[in-house]
């Protein structure tokens, strides 16, 4: 019985892949997508929200999660999986304050969550967690930091980014629309946030989950009312430019 | 002991070797242990005046350098402001052994969190680590009465450090036998707002008052600066020279601004 778990699950194959990450990765591709953006004065979290059942309880579906007051975090994968790390990264963000009487950074957070995930690829009878994340927030400095990490355990700041579902396409939509305008203000940033899901999101503003921390304030998750009052403005904007682009032609 | 139940035989009293617990002493075979210990212990190094403040231009740190054991002078020369790294220094009382382990333990510490994490802890985080540290041997026997004087992020920073586990931050501490003497002229004339100079003299005068007065204390008089620029170690006089330079000087300013009865 023990020599069954004595085996360990992710081992290398002969031209060096680790299988049972790749794979965690494909899982992670099967999650709904999640966006995030780092402003100047302001760091946007975005995510799909898959459409619930009739009966199901909408409140209780959050992919959006705080992590201490200065840290939030979005995950694309197994919801199961997210909820064990970000238990684990709200007990590790307390015990920092407690051991060294300062908040933790969200460097020292992403790479707790990274060392975790990576634990999990080198440990006998366990598989990798099957998730990405998106971990934004600001630190003492004043300045704005997004992190993401995946089930290998390694971890990249970024200025954009995208997980889940679709990433490639949101990612190649930041890529052409993050620019110093974009993210010159606030609200540029949001709707920027939202613009990049609205690529790949089937019904609009519905199924927009939207958070923003802004410096030295707590973590702010949109209403629905609010998320749709940007997706109007955007729409209309989307019409003007379109607008002057045929007067153009004209 | 089980095999002595099962044979009904009890194992003659001398020839049980008495080891002793953790952090306790071994007394001869036959002698009531209390008693022996009063009477014929050793008497740890608990002598000493330190004391440390902080003020708008840093934290000021000053001790005498006498270690003794009981009645006798071990060293009259000895160090007991312990440098930790360049912006943090701290004052040492208690047990000379144990202060020494447990600095070089919290300098370890910090080296390896500054690695980790690019920055060294913050002064507050450095007395947490080091009261966490301490506590897990409390009860065991070990004496450290420290105050940790840096300068971070937040300003020149003190904190006061015990092996019971006690942390406290404050203004002014004073550790040791010669502490009553020292906080008597450090509280009339500690202001937060000194000048430098000033802030020497405070230092020097309430260690040499208390050099006078506690027999455990003397020596030399030990004072260290912490500035925003990291630690410097400004003076180290003879206790007897500088009291009585002290004198002097005071009775000078004394002759020169004569106080109307």
């Amino acid at each position: 019985m023990a020599a069954r778990y004595d085996r360990a699950i992710t081992v290398f194959s002969p031209d060096g892949h680790l299988f049972q990450v790749e794979y965690a990765q494909e899982a992670v591709k099967k999650g709904s997508t999640a966006v995030g953006i780092r402003g100047t004065d302001i760091v946007v979290l975005g995510v799909e929200k898959k459409s619930v059942a009739k009966l199901q309880d909408e409140r209780t579906v959050k992919k959006i999660c705080a992590l201490d007051d200065h840290v939030c975090m979005a995950f694309a994968g197994l919801t199961a999986d997210a909820r064990i790390v970000i238990n684990r990264a709200r007990v590790e963000c307390q015990s920092h304050k407690l051991t060294v009487e300062d908040p933790v950074t969200v460097e020292y957070i992403t790479r707790f969550i990274a060392t975790l995930k990576q634990r999990y690829t080198q440990s006998n009878g366990c598989r990798p967690f099957g998730i990405s994340a998106l971990i934004v927030g600001f630190d003492d400095d004043g300045i704005p930091r997004l992190y993401q990490t995946d089930p290998s355990g390694t971890y990249h700041a970024w200025k954009a980014n995208a997980i889940g579902r679709s990433a490639k396409t949101v990612r190649e939509f930041l890529e052409k629309n993050y620019t110093e305008d974009t993210i010159a203000t606030d609200s540029e940033a949001i709707k920027l946030a939202i613009r990049a899901l609205l690529e790949v999101v089937q019904s609009g503003g519905k199924n927009i989950e939207l958070a923003i921390i802004r410096r030295n304030q707590p973590l702010k998750m949109f209403s629905a009312k609010e998320i749709e009052s940007q997706v109007v403005d955007i729409e209309k904007e989307k019409e003007e430019a379109e607008k002057k682009k045929s007067k153009k032609l004209i | 002991m089980a095999l002595e139940n099962v044979c009904n035989w009890q194992a003659p009293e001398a020839l049980s070797p008495h080891l002793p617990g953790a952090g306790d002493w071994t007394v001869p075979r036959g002698y009531d242990r209390l008693g022996f210990l009063q009477t014929q212990g050793p008497e740890l190094a608990h002598g000493t005046t330190t004391l440390a403040f902080r003020f708008r231009h840093g934290v000021i740190a000053a001790a005498d350098t006498r270690s003794s054991c009981g009645s006798y002078v071990e060293c009259p020369a000895s160090q007991k402001v312990i440098p930790v790294h360049q912006h943090l220094l701290g004052t040492t009382s208690g047990t000379s052994a144990d202060c020494a382990t447990w600095y070089r333990i919290l300098q370890r510490e910090l080296r390896l969190r500054a690695l980790r994490e690019g920055q060294l802890p913050t002064v507050a985080g450095a007395a947490k680590l080091l009261s966490t540290m301490l506590y897990r041997y409390r009860g065991l026997g070990l004496c450290v009465a420290t105050a940790l004087c840096g300068w971070d992020q937040a300003g020149p920073a003190l904190f006061y450090v015990y092996s019971d586990g006690t942390l406290l931050a404050g203004d002014v501490f004073s550790v040791g036998s010669g502490s009553p003497y020292a906080y008597g002229v450090l509280d009339r004339g500690y202001r937060y707002d000194m000048s430098i100079e000033e802030a020497y003299t405070l230092a020097r005068q309430a260690v040499a008052h208390a050099t006078r007065r506690d027999a455990y204390s003397g020596g030399s008089v030990d004072l260290y600066h912490v500035k925003e620029s990291g630690w410097e170690r400004v003076s180290r006089e003879d206790a007897c020279m500088l009291y009585i330079r002290l004198q002097e000087t005071g009775e000078q300013e004394e002759e020169t601004t004569p106080t109307s009865p």
